[in-house]
C-alpha cells in the first residue's frame, strides 16, 4: 500500500454527497484505519473479549450477546457521565463544528465532520434511550444498533484525536472528545481496540512506559543520550534514576528517550537540570509520562497513570515535574488528582531555584516543564546564548491538549522568544486556543494508517508552508511527543524543509553551560557553523 | 424527506385546530389543549434537567480557551479560561446571552490547495437575532396574561412598537424573528453541509416557530380578533377559572395550537439547548483542577502495576544495571 | 460532583418564571373591561349603532381609523362609504369621539386592558379633563 502523493490528498471536496449518512453504509479503507489489537495484549491488561479479527472481513468475531453489552455500556455510561448525557441530547446541528475538524478538513468525508461522528452514536443513543426514538424510529433520527453499525462507530472513532477543537466553537461545549473517549469505552467492551494503542498500553502497564522499554534499557538508552552531549557540548552530566530522597521526580513520555527528534528534547531537559542544579530523579518504573490508557478507557487511563504518585511516594519526592506532551497533561491537568489524589504525601511545588510557589499546582502537584522553564528565564536563572538558535526560523505548534484542556499558551512563546531570534506566528485561527491536531494524536500515529495521518495533518502543515513560504520557517517547535514523533512526517510529505524540535532542544543549545566546549555542534550533532551559512 | 414530513407535521396541526375551532370544541383547543401542553413542558423541562443533574460530572474538563492562570507575570484570560467562580459566570453569562462561542465560528474554503481561514459571523448574528426576538416576543405576550400589566413588560412593549408603522404598529421583534428563523432554515436547505447534518427534527421545530410566527402576525393585522376576549381567556386560564368568550377568531385557537405544540414537543427534543447550555461542564467549570481537587463520585480503586511487582519481576536486570532496589 | 445546589435552586427560579402569570394573579380580582356607551350623545339615538358592526369595531377599529387618517391626510377624502351605504365624516374628532365622548370610560378601558398604547392623542387633543 502506498501513501497517494499531495497532488492527489490536496483535492478536496467539503461537499457531501445527496444519499444521507444513514444511508450509506460505511466502507473500511486501507490506509484509513489501525491493526485491530492483539488479543494477548488484551488479555494482559484484563480487558473483556480479546478475540481475534479484522476490519476487511465481514464477520468481526463479535461476542454473541454484543449488542447487550453494548447497551449495557451506554447505560453505564449515561449514569456516570453527565456529559455523555447532555452532549446526546442537546445538539442542534447547526453545523458550527463541521469545518473545524482536522480529519474532515483533510479527507472530506462527511462522517468526519464532528456534528456527524457524535450522530453516528446519538442515533443509536435515540433509538434505544429515548421514547420518540423507540416509537418513530427514523423520524426522530433514530435508528438500530448493527453490527455495521459498529464497524462504522470503530471506523469513525478512531478517525478522532480527541483534540477538542470543534468544541471550541460548539454554542453549548459539546466535546467530541468526550463522546470519542466514551464511544472508544464502548467498543473496547467487544474488544476492538487497535493495537497501536492497545501494546503500548501492555507495556505501559507491565514493563513502565508505552515503548516496553525494561528498566535496563531504559536506563542505558539515556546513556547513550548523556555521551552525546558529552560529546556535542563538552559536559558531563550524571543523571540519577530510582533515588530515593530526590526532591523531584521527572517524567517524560519515554518517546523521548527513544526516538528522534525527541531525543533531542530529553538531552535538553537534562541540560537544563544540570546548568540549574536540580535535585531530582528519573524513574524506570514510572517511565512513562503519556498515557494510551487515556485512549482506551477511563479506567486503563486511571491505572497506567497511578504509577506516578505511587513512584513520587515510593521514592519521597516533593513534587512531580512533567515534560512535553500533549495529551500527557491533559490527564494530568484534568484528571489525575480526580483519579488518584490527594497526593498529600507531597509539598506544594515551590521551584528550588527561584522560590516561585506554583500555585496553580499546588493540590496535584506536578509542574509543567514549560511553566518551570519560563519562570527561571523571567528570574534570569539561564545563562542563554540566543544567537546559537539563529540559523533557526522557528515557529510554535501549540499542541491540542496543552492548548484546550490547560491553556498553556504564553509559557512556550515566552521561552521560545528568550531562546532564539527569529519567532513568527502560523495564521490566527490556527494558533493557540484554535490550534489544528498534527493529525495523530490519541493513540493514532501508527504507520498503516499513514493516509489519514497525512491527510488529517493537512490543515497544521499548510498553515507551517505558510510561514515557510513567507518567512522562510524551518523550525516547527512544539511542546508534545507525539507531535515529535509525527510531525516530521507531516512535514516532508506536505512542507519539505521544516524541522520539527522540542522547546528544551532549543533551550539547551542556547544555554551556556559551565565547563561546556566551544558549543560547535547543536544537540542533533550537525555543525552550528554550517547550518547558519546555509540559513 | 425529513423536511417534507416536518412541514406536513405542522400543516395538520393548523388543519385539525381549524377543523376543531369551526366545529366549535373551543373548550378543547383554548383550555384543555393549552393546560396539557403547559404542563408537559414544565413537567417535562424539569423533569429532563433533573434527569440530567441525577448523572454526575466526574471529571474537570473545561474547553480552556484562552490563557491558563500560572506564573503571576503572566496575565490570565479570565472569560475565556477561568479559574474562579465569578469568571465562570462571567463565561456563562458570554455563553448564554452572547454566544460566545459561535462568535468565534470561522469558516474554511481550499483555494488553490490551500487552506483559508476567516471569520463566519452570520450563523452568530442570526442565531443571536432569532433567540433574542423570540424572548422579547415571549416576554411581551405576558400583557394578555397579567393584569395589570408589569411595567417591565409595558416598556419591551413600547420599544418593540416604537417604529409606529401602521395600525396596530408592526413590531420589530416579528419582523427580526422571522428573519432568523428564515435565515436558519434557508441555510438548512441551501449549505451542502448544514443539509446533510439535517434531521426532522431540525426542521419540525423551525417550521412551527415559523408558523407561531406567522399565525400570531396574521392575527395583527388580516384575520383580526378581539384582543380583550383573548386577554379574558388568558387571565382566566392563568387563574385556574377558563371561560372561553364568544367570537374570539379561529385564527386565534390555530394560533394557540402550533404553541401548544411547541411547548409538548420542547422537553423531548433538541429544544432543550435551552437547559442544556447552563449544564455544559465543558464550559460551567473552572479550570483549576490542578489547584483544587475535583471529587468523582464513583470513583473506584483500581488494579495496577505496583512498584513491588515490578521490581519482583526485573530484580536481576535492575541488580545488574546498577539501579536501586528495595529488596537486594 | 452533582452541582444541586445550584441546579435545584435554578429550576426553581425556571418554575418560578414560566409560572409569572399564574401566582402573579393570586388574591387579585379578575377586572374585566366594560367600555361604557352611555354618553348623551349615543343615549339620544334611536337606534345605537356605530359606523360600522360591533364585531367589526372591536376588532378592527384601529385599522379603519388609520386608514381614515391616510385618506384624509394624503388622498384629501374626506367620506367614508360604510357597509350599510351610509357617508361619514372620516373624522376622529367630528365622528368618534362626538359618540364617545368619554374616552376614560371608553377608549382607555380595553387600552389598558391590553397594553395599548395608540398615538391618535400624539397629535389630536385629547378631550377635556383627561389626563394622557
Amino acid at each position: 500500500m502506498s501513501t497517494p502523493k499531495t497532488k492527489e490528498t490536496s483535492r478536496i471536496d467539503f461537499n457531501p454527497p445527496s444519499e444521507g449518512w444513514m444511508d450509506t453504509p460505511v466502507k473500511i479503507k486501507p490506509g484509513i484505519y489501525c491493526h485491530p489489537a492483539k488479543p494477548e495484549k488484551i488479555k494482559d491488561v484484563d480487558m473483556p473479549n480479546a478475540h481475534s479479527w479484522s476490519p476487511l472481513h465481514d464477520d468481526w468475531n463479535l461476542p454473541e450477546n454484543w449488542k447487550e453489552i453494548f447497551f449495557e455500556g451506554m447505560r453505564e455510561r449515561l449514569d456516570k457521565h453527565r456529559s455523555f448525557k447532555i452532549f446526546m441530547d442537546i445538539c442542534v446541528r447547526c453545523g458550527a463544528c463541521a469545518d473545524k475538524c482536522h480529519f474532515f478538513l483533510g479527507s472530506g468525508d462527511p462522517k468526519n465532520m464532528p456534528v456527524v461522528r457524535a450522530e453516528l452514536l446519538r442515533s443509536i443513543y435515540r433509538g434505544e434511550f429515548t421514547t420518540a426514538g423507540r416509537i418513530l424510529g427514523r423520524l426522530a433520527g433514530g435508528r438500530p444498533l448493527t453490527k455495521d453499525v459498529i464497524k462504522e462507530l470503530w471506523y469513525y472513532f478512531f478517525q478522532c484525536t480527541e483534540c477538542r477543537r470543534c468544541s471550541l466553537f460548539c454554542p453549548y461545549g459539546i466535546d467530541t472528545a468526550e463522546v470519542t473517549i466514551i464511544g472508544r469505552e464502548l467498543l473496547n467492551l467487544l474488544g476492538l481496540n487497535i493495537n497501536w494503542i492497545q501494546e503500548p498500553v501492555s507495556n505501559c502497564y507491565n514493563i513502565g512506559n508505552h515503548l516496553g522499554l525494561k528498566p535496563h534499557t531504559f536506563k542505558e538508552n539515556i546513556e547513550y543520550l548523556v555521551d552525546d552531549i558529552e560529546s556535542y557540548a563538552g559536559v558531563r552530566i550524571n543523571p540519577t534514576f530510582n533515588r530515593k530522597g530526590a526532591e523531584i521526580l521527572f517524567i517524560t513520555p519515554s518517546g523521548d528517550v527513544f526516538a528522534d527528534p525527541g531525543l533531542y528534547t530529553m538531552m535538553g531537559y537534562m541540560m537544563l537540570f544540570e546548568h540549574i542544579g536540580l535535585d531530582y530523579t528519573i524513574s524506570t518504573y514510572a517511565s512513562e509520562g503519556g498515557n494510551f490508557g487515556f485512549f482506551t478507557s477511563f479506567e486503563m487511563a486511571k491505572r497506567l497513570n497511578s504509577k506516578m504518585y505511587h513512584e513520587a511516594k515510593r521514592i519521597g519526592a516533593k513534587w512531580i515535574l512533567g515534560g512535553e506532551c500533549g495529551h500527557m497533561w491533559r490527564v494530568v491537568n484534568q484528571y489525575m488528582d480526580t483519579f488518584n489524589g490527594p497526593a498529600d504525601f507531597m509539598e506544594e511545588p515551590v521551584s528550588p531555584i527561584t522560590g516561585t510557589k506554583f500555585e496553580n499546582a499546588k493540590s496535584t502537584k506536578m509542574v509543567h516543564i514549560s511553566e518551570f522553564t519560563a519562570d527561571l528565564i523571567k528570574h534570569n536563572k539561564l545563562k542563554l546564548d540566543k544567537s546559537r538558535n539563529d540559523h533557526l526560523k522557528v515557529t510554535f505548534h501549540d499542541s491540542c491538549n496543552p492548548a484546550r484542556a490547560m491553556g498553556m499558551l504564553e509559557e512556550p512563546r515566552y521561552i521560545i522568544n528568550n531562546v532564539c531570534n527569529y519567532f513568527y506566528e502560523m495564521p490566527e485561527n490556527t494558533i493557540r486556543e484554535q490550534t489544528f491536531c498534527c493529525g495523530s494524536g490519541s493513540g493514532l500515529n501508527a504507520s498503516e494508517n499513514m493516509e489519514i495521518r497525512l491527510r488529517g495533518g493537512f490543515p497544521r502543515a499548510n498553515a507551517v508552508k505558510y510561514v515557510h513560504e513567507k518567512f522562510g520557517v524551518n523550525c516547527l517547535a512544539n511542546v508534545c511527543a507525539i507531535d515529535r514523533a509525527v510531525l516530521p512526517a507531516s512535514m516532508d510529505y506536505w512542507v519539505p524543509g521544516v524541522n520539527v524540535a522540542g522547546i528544551s532542544e532549543l533551550v539547551a543549545n542556547a544555554l551556556i553551560m559551565e565547563g561546556e566546549n566551544e558549543r560547535e555542534y547543536n544537540l542533533r550533532g550537525e555543525e552550528i557553523a554550517s547550518l547558519k551559512e546555509e540559513a | 424527506m425529513a423536511m417534507t414530513f416536518s412541514f406536513f407535521a405542522v400543516i395538520a396541526i393548523v388543519v385539525v385546530a381549524l377543523i376543531g375551532a369551526l366545529s366549535g370544541l373551543h373548550f378543547v383547543f383554548g383550555v384543555i389543549l393549552p393546560y396539557a401542553a403547559f404542563a408537559i413542558f414544565l413537567v417535562g423541562f424539569v423533569n429532563k434537567v433533573l434527569n440530567w443533574a441525577s448523572s454526575p460530572v466526574p471529571f474537570r474538563i473545561p474547553t480552556t480557551a484562552g490563557q491558563q492562570k500560572t506564573l503571576p507575570w503572566i496575565s490570565d484570560s479570565k472569560l475565556d479560561n477561568p479559574t474562579t467562580t465569578i469568571g465562570v459566570i462571567g463565561r456563562m453569562v458570554l455563553e448564554i446571552l452572547f454566544f460566545r462561542s459561535l462568535f468565534r465560528n470561522t469558516s474554511t474554503e481550499l483555494r488553490s490547495g490551500n487552506l483559508v481561514h476567516g471569520p463566519a459571523k452570520w450563523l452568530w448574528l442570526f442565531a443571536l437575532i432569532f433567540h433574542w426576538s423570540f424572548l422579547l416576543i415571549a416576554l411581551r405576550h405576558l400583557r394578555l396574561f397579567v393584569e395589570p400589566v408589569p411595567f417591565l413588560i409595558q416598556g419591551i412593549e413600547s420599544i418593540d412598537g416604537m417604529l409606529q408603522v401602521g395600525s396596530p404598529p408592526i413590531y420589530i421583534s416579528d419582523l427580526l424573528i422571522i428573519a432568523g428563523v428564515t435565515f436558519l432554515f434557508m441555510r438548512r436547505v441551501i449549505l451542502p453541509r448544514i443539509k446533510y447534518i439535517s434531521l426532522a427534527a431540525d426542521f419540525f421545530p423551525l417550521f412551527l416557530i415559523f408558523a407561531i410566527a406567522a399565525t400570531g402576525i396574521l392575527m395583527r393585522f388580516v384575520f383580526r380578533v378581539d384582543i380583550v376576549g383573548i386577554k379574558t381567556l388568558l387571565v382566566s386560564l392563568a387563574n385556574f377559572s377558563p371561560v372561553v368568550p364568544d367570537g374570539i377568531g379561529v385564527i386565534f385557537f390555530i394560533h394557540v395550537a402550533l404553541v401548544s405544540a411547541l411547548m409538548a414537543y420542547f422537553p423531548f427534543s433538541k429544544l432543550m439547548h435551552m437547559g442544556g447550555v447552563f449544564l455544559s461542564p465543558t464550559r460551567n467549570m473552572a479550570n483549576n483542577s490542578r489547584a483544587v481537587r475535583h471529587i468523582n463520585p464513583w470513583n473506584y480503586p483500581v488494579k495496577f502495576h505496583h512498584y513491588d511487582e515490578y521490581e519482583d519481576h526485573f530484580r536481576d536486570v535492575m541488580k545488574d544495571a546498577g539501579l536501586p532496589l528495595e529488596k537486594e | 460532583m452533582y452541582d444541586s445546589d445550584k441546579i435545584i435552586p435554578g429550576l426553581i427560579i425556571f418554575v418560578g418564571l414560566m409560572t409569572f402569570p399564574i401566582w402573579s394573579s393570586i388574591g387579585k380580582a379578575e377586572p374585566k373591561p366594560e367600555p361604557k356607551i352611555d354618553t348623551p350623545a349615543i343615549n339620544q339615538m334611536v337606534k345605537k349603532q356605530c359606523v360600522e358592526d360591533t364585531h367589526f369595531m372591536k376588532t378592527s377599529h384601529m385599522q379603519m381609523i388609520n386608514d381614515w387618517r391616510d385618506k384624509v391626510l394624503r388622498d384629501g377624502e374626506r367620506y367614508y362609504t360604510n357597509s350599510r351605504g351610509e357617508k361619514v365624516m372620516m373624522s376622529l374628532q367630528n365622528t368618534c369621539m362626538k359618540c364617545h365622548s368619554n374616552k376614560d370610560k371608553f377608549c382607555d378601558t380595553c387600552h389598558t386592558y391590553t397594553d395599548v398604547k395608540p398615538y391618535c392623542w400624539d397629535c389630536h387633543i385629547q378631550p377635556k379633563g383627561i389626563k394622557q
